[in-house]
């Protein structure tokens, strides 16, 4: 039997969905010990005996890891518990040193929130609300790396290699309720959502929520109930999903596996499974004979967290502006395009942009710089924009200075360089290069009245009144007079010479 | 009488990843019946109302700077290792998923 | 020399009649003399400890300030790491693992110039009342060697007994430091949970467990306990308050207006005849030094042994769940194609004893789903209960008291192959451990039935340890004078002891 598509999975079934995100928080050192967390470290040179669970090394938690879960909770609407407690799940894995995880059971740090997101449908754009049943802390485990074996995966493997830099590495996982009523939108949802998450986990700084890295993981829950049902069908579980692209084509791919299942008169399997990045489909994980059971019991080794009020009042007092709200603010504020607002979010220059703007420049110019010159510097160089060395401020210097004519657009391109290279503010610059803009017009005159000799047919396509034409001519003065010259200024001595002023 | 069978012992030895002979799962199963009444006897007093103590002193939000300080050198960390290779501790091959 | 107490070394180091090498050389002589038969060490660290004594009489030379235990030589319990050093916690699956980290104890010992001797025998993973239970053979009782030193701390009480060490460290999780103490004819304390720090110990029982010192006086146990103890950020549990003045309240030793009570549900039945005899009498010397004797009621204490029972078998479930033939330890059955989980599984059968597995095995019953609430749960509210029942107790009398151990050091043997028996042994030191407040046992004489040292045992608040040592001072210098000779001069000779 083919496939159904996706049109007959919705016409006949119901998603419902459920989402488990992992955030491993950006903390110097570990949950539960002061060994470094740098991503990418040679393998065993960030643990101890804690990390490590040599006989006798105790936890203690890191109270920075506290704060962010807190600043996570607030932000996503929860309540913050006034008493909450870290709990062993006990269960055998060779990534995971002691054995169990240090994490929290019925007792988490935050719990009741909610997000709202926004996705574009066909009758406009609409909200829905996911709500949030729980964030609580845990702990990462190492990894392994499987020798042997025909692909280098578990299956099939000689034996295998551990390396545990990332044990007890600080992990917040996000649960949500169940997601009724998304219908056919499931999949963008749930892509939204994730993607919002890392929107406000970004403006929070509390991690580097790089999905490729493994720093924001998202499982994704799937059931499928008939349309107008009550009854919640069985869900599977699919990990592994570390793309926003991957979120929704996991949760798309498991709808129509679960539809073709039922479709068919068989049960959908309540089990694990595991996203394939390279075919977009799922496999199946471990079968459970019997569901784990996980001896969950307070840590004796960890003493409960009471959080005081009045730090949780502080902590909210210095949330951010929520990243979609703030989108929409600075969009109206500065008038920017759909299609520009979209590339500055992508080339994460929004913040960058927002303080040269706090810094005086004009939001057209800021944006064209951080967007254009300097993003393609940095695309050069392959850095991220943040990690060069010009400044918001730095820029505004430069538009401030072209904004006085002290600068053309060409000449401030050489400037950009210049302090990119390390020579200083723009200024600066300017005064080591002896940048200047030719503003003699009697040289000027003599580029323009040899410029429209040479190009004598489109000068008198001007002189005639066809404005557009001048457009080459000022291109030509200028690559006469090696940009140096104000491009305002040849325009007005070309068309005063042309008898257009 | 409380008792555990052979099977239930067999089951806890598996979730505490015990390999056990079946003499070992027998005499265990046969001791548990008098180890659990004796323990059973926490059940006879009325517990209604009464809040559970995990932790002998009442201390709370006990947590440390987020600070680095030195690991272990990857010799330290790797000296007790039953089998190593490259910097990593070698295991057997692993069968089952992480979690 | 090696039969003076520790603060009668110190004196005579401190005045140069002496030197750490010395006394250092004078115990590692008395440990090749006695131990083939006491077999109280797994592990002589002869070169490390000479080091560290040849290091602290250079410092002494060169007139530098020095803690006053500085040079004087200790036994170490084999569940505390140091670095370097063999720590087994008397496990097989821990055979050869030399730590590369020093337990917090560790570390405090040798900042105040203590020489670590080496590490003593004891119950695997501390689990057991009499020795027996290690993976390594029994410890024998310097009293009588067909008898067992008690548990779990056997090793470091009888190499405190046999004069091999003067000061040992042992821990305490449901009596096993008060308990050897009590059968070998030595005082040793439990400090109050939080007060000596857990890194580095390696975990029975998380919210029970406590390191603690031994010593032949009362005093010496002071200054060793001063030594251990203190705040430690690597520890959680750990308290963040000042030491209280032990050493200053076992100079003291005055009990005259001070309130002991005794529990009624730890006396009578069931403690041998010799054991309740001594008892009594120490109570008499108590109140004709001017204690007031009251009695007070502890009716949860009758559920105390199975709550532990219960507690620390969940948590060492847990604890000892690290054991896995990954890092560290042993590994067997690591033949080609078996899986790690196969590996796991013969290492953890291989390497863990019998004692072991049961409490593992119980503690994973009592803490899985559908058992939570009617054992674990349970059990942590009747904990709560014993930690009511003292603070109402601790309203009518400043200090508690009770005899240590329900009989005398037993045989070799005799109780091994039935648990409940040996679990009944800890009776009376379990309620300490459940509400995680201090006690000391200390020598009460010898039972007539057998000729074999009776331990007393005092109770006292949490932070407040000095009043043990106050009320355990007054005590011993009595008895001692009663006696003419400290208690361990009547002991049996060993063949070939200095």
């Amino acid at each position: 039997m083919a496939l159904p598509t996706y049109e007959e999975v919705i016409a006949k079934w119901d998603p419902v969905l459920g989402l488990e995100v992992h955030v491993e928080l950006n903390t110097h050192s570990k949950m539960f010990c002061s060994c470094a967390t740098e991503f990418g470290a040679e393998p065993n040179t960030q643990t101890c005996p804690v990390c490590l669970a040599l006989p006798g090394a105790l936890p203690v938690v890191n109270e920075k890891a506290i704060e962010s879960t807190i600043l996570i909770g607030l932000a996503l609407n929860c309540k913050i518990a006034p008493y909450s407690r870290f709990a062993r799940k006990n269960y055998f894995y060779p990534d995971m040193p002691k054995n169990f995880q240090i994490s929290q059971y019925d007792e988490p740090i935050c719990f009741d929130g909610y997000v709202d997101v926004e996705i574009e449908t066909e009758e406009g754009p609409k909200q829905f609300r996911i709500e949030i049943e729980r964030v609580h802390m845990e702990e990462d485990t190492g990894k392994s790396l499987h020798v042997g074996g025909a692909t280098g995966r578990i299956h099939g493997a000689d034996y295998s290699l551990l390396d545990y830099n990332r044990a007890g590495i600080p992990l917040v996982e996000i649960v949500t309720k169940i997601v009724p009523g998304t219908g056919k939108y499931a999949p963008e949802v749930a892509k939204a959502y994730v993607a919002e998450l890392r929107d406000i986990l970004r403006g929070l700084k509390v991690s580097d929520v790089k999905m490729e890295q493994g720093s924001l993981r998202c499982d994704a829950n799937v059931s499928l109930k008939p349309i107008g049902s009550d009854v919640l069908g069985t869900r599977s579980e699919t990990k592994n999903v570390n793309s926003l692209r991957s979120v929704e084509r996991a949760i798309r791919g498991e709808m129509i596996r679960h539809a073709e299942l039922l479709n068919e008169g068989k049960k959908v399997k309540q089990e694990t499974r595991h996203f394939q990045e390279d075919t977009g489909l799922t496999r199946s994980g471990r079968s459970k004979e019997q569901a784990e059971d996980y001896r969950y019991f307070p840590d004796p080794d960890l003493v409960p967290v009471t959080p005081a009020a009045a730090w949780i009042e502080e902590l909210r007092a210095t949330l951010p502006e929520r990243p979609s709200l703030r989108r929409k603010r600075i969009k109206e504020e500065w008038n920017v395009p759909d299609k520009e607002m979209e590339a500055m979010i992508n080339a994460d220059v929004l913040d960058i942009v927002e303080t040269t703007v706090l810094l005086g420049a004009d939001p057209t110019k800021a944006r064209t710089w951080w967007l254009g010159e300097i993003s393609r510097i940095a695309n050069d160089q392959n850095v991220a924009v943040a990690d060069l060395s010009i400044t918001p401020a730095h820029v505004a210097e430069l538009v401030a200075l072209v904004a006085a004519g002290e600068l053309t657009d060409k000449l401030a391109r050489q400037v950009v360089e210049g302090v990119i290279a390390g020579e200083g503010k723009p200024s600066e610059v300017v005064a080591k290069r002896g940048i200047k803009v030719v503003n003699d017009d009697g040289a000027l005159m003599a580029a323009i009245e040899k410029v429209c000799a040479e190009q004598a047919e489109t000068a008198e396509k001007v002189r005639g009144g066809h404005l557009p034409a001048a457009g080459a001519l000022i291109g030509a003065v200028m690559k006469e007079t090696k940009g140096q010259a104000d491009a305002a200024r040849v325009r007005e001595l070309l068309l005063g010479h042309l008898g257009q002023a | 009488m409380s008792s555990l069978s052979r099977d239930d012992v067999a089951k806890l030895a598996g979730l505490a990843r015990i390999e056990m002979t079946e003499e070992e799962l027998v005499s265990l199963s046969s001791q548990f019946g008098m180890i659990l009444d004796a323990v059973a006897r926490v059940q006879e007093v009325d517990l209604s109302g009464v809040k559970a103590t995990s932790h002998p002193q009442p201390l709370e939000n006990v947590a440390r700077p987020d600070v680095v300080l030195p690991s272990l050198s990857p010799e330290d960390a790797l000296s007790g290792a039953p089998a190593k290779e490259d910097s990593r501790f070698r295991v057997p091959q692993i069968l089952g998923e992480a979690e | 020399m090696i039969r003076q107490s520790a603060a009668q070394m110190a004196a005579a180091l401190s005045e140069g009649s002496t030197t750490s090498v010395e006394l250092t050389q004078a115990h590692l002589d008395q440990i090749a003399a006695v131990d083939n038969n006491v077999k109280a060490f797994l592990h002589v660290d002869a070169e490390g400890a000479l080091a560290q004594a040849k290091s602290v009489d250079a410092q002494r030379k060169s007139g530098e300030k020095l803690s006053p235990l500085a040079g004087i030589p200790l036994a170490l319990k084999d569940v505390l790491a140091q670095r370097g050093v063999p720590t087994t916690a008397g496990s097989k699956i821990l055979q050869g693992w030399r730590p590369p980290y020093d337990s917090t104890v560790v570390t405090k010992l040798k900042d105040a110039g203590l020489v670590i001797l080496g590490k003593t025998n004891m119950d695997e993973f501390a689990m057991g009342s009499s020795t027996e239970n290690s993976g390594y053979g029994p410890t024998f009782n310097p009293w009588d060697l067909t008898r067992t030193p008690g548990g779990s701390s056997g090793g470091s009480a009888a190499a405190v007994s046999a004069f091999q060490a003067p000061l040992a460290v042992g821990s305490d999780t449901g009596g096993s430091i008060r308990q050897p103490a009590a059968l070998t004819g030595i005082v040793g304390v439990r400090p109050t949970y939080g007060a000596v720090s857990r890194f580095g110990l390696i975990a029975y029982s998380s919210s029970l467990d406590q390191a603690g010192p031994f010593g032949r006086t009362v005093l010496d146990t002071a200054l060793l306990h001063e030594v251990m103890a203190g705040h430690d950020p690597k520890d959680a549990t750990s308290i963040n308050a000042p030491v209280p003045a032990v050493v200053a309240a076992a100079k003291s030793g005055d009990v005259k207006g001070m309130k002991i009570g005794v529990i009624k549900q730890l006396q009578g039945e069931g403690y041998q005849k010799g054991v309740q005899a001594r008892f009594d009498e120490s109570l008499q010397v108590l109140a004709s030094l001017g204690a007031e004797i009251v009695e007070v009621d502890c009716p949860n204490f009758e559920y105390a042994l199975a709550a532990y029972y219960l507690i620390a078998p969940s948590e060492c479930s847990s604890n000892l769940a690290r054991f896995d033939a990954m890092r560290y330890g042993l590994r067997t059955g690591d033949i080609d194609g078996a899986s790690a989980e196969a590996v796991m599984s013969a290492t953890r059968d291989a390497g863990f004893g019998r004692e072991v597995k049961r409490r593992i095995i119980l503690g994973t019953y009592a803490l899985s789903s559908g058992y939570y609430d009617a054992y674990y749960g349970s059990a942590q509210k009747i904990r709560t209960l014993i930690i009511q029942d003292y603070a109402k107790a601790f309203t009518q009398a400043d200090v508690l008291v009770s005899p240590t151990a329900p009989t005398t050091a037993y045989k070799i043997g005799e109780k091994v192959d039935d648990p409940m028996a040996m679990y009944l042994g800890d009776v009376a030191t379990i309620p300490v451990n459940l509400a995680g407040i201090c006690g000391m046992s200390l020598p009460a004489g010898l039972a007539d039935e057998d000729n074999l040292p009776v331990g007393f045992q005092i109770m006292a608040p949490a932070m407040q340890d000095q009043r043990l040592y106050q009320a355990g001072a007054a005590l011993e210098a009595a008895l001692l004078s009663q006696w003419g000779a400290p208690i361990l001069s009547k002991a049996p000779a060993l063949a070939g002891s200095k």
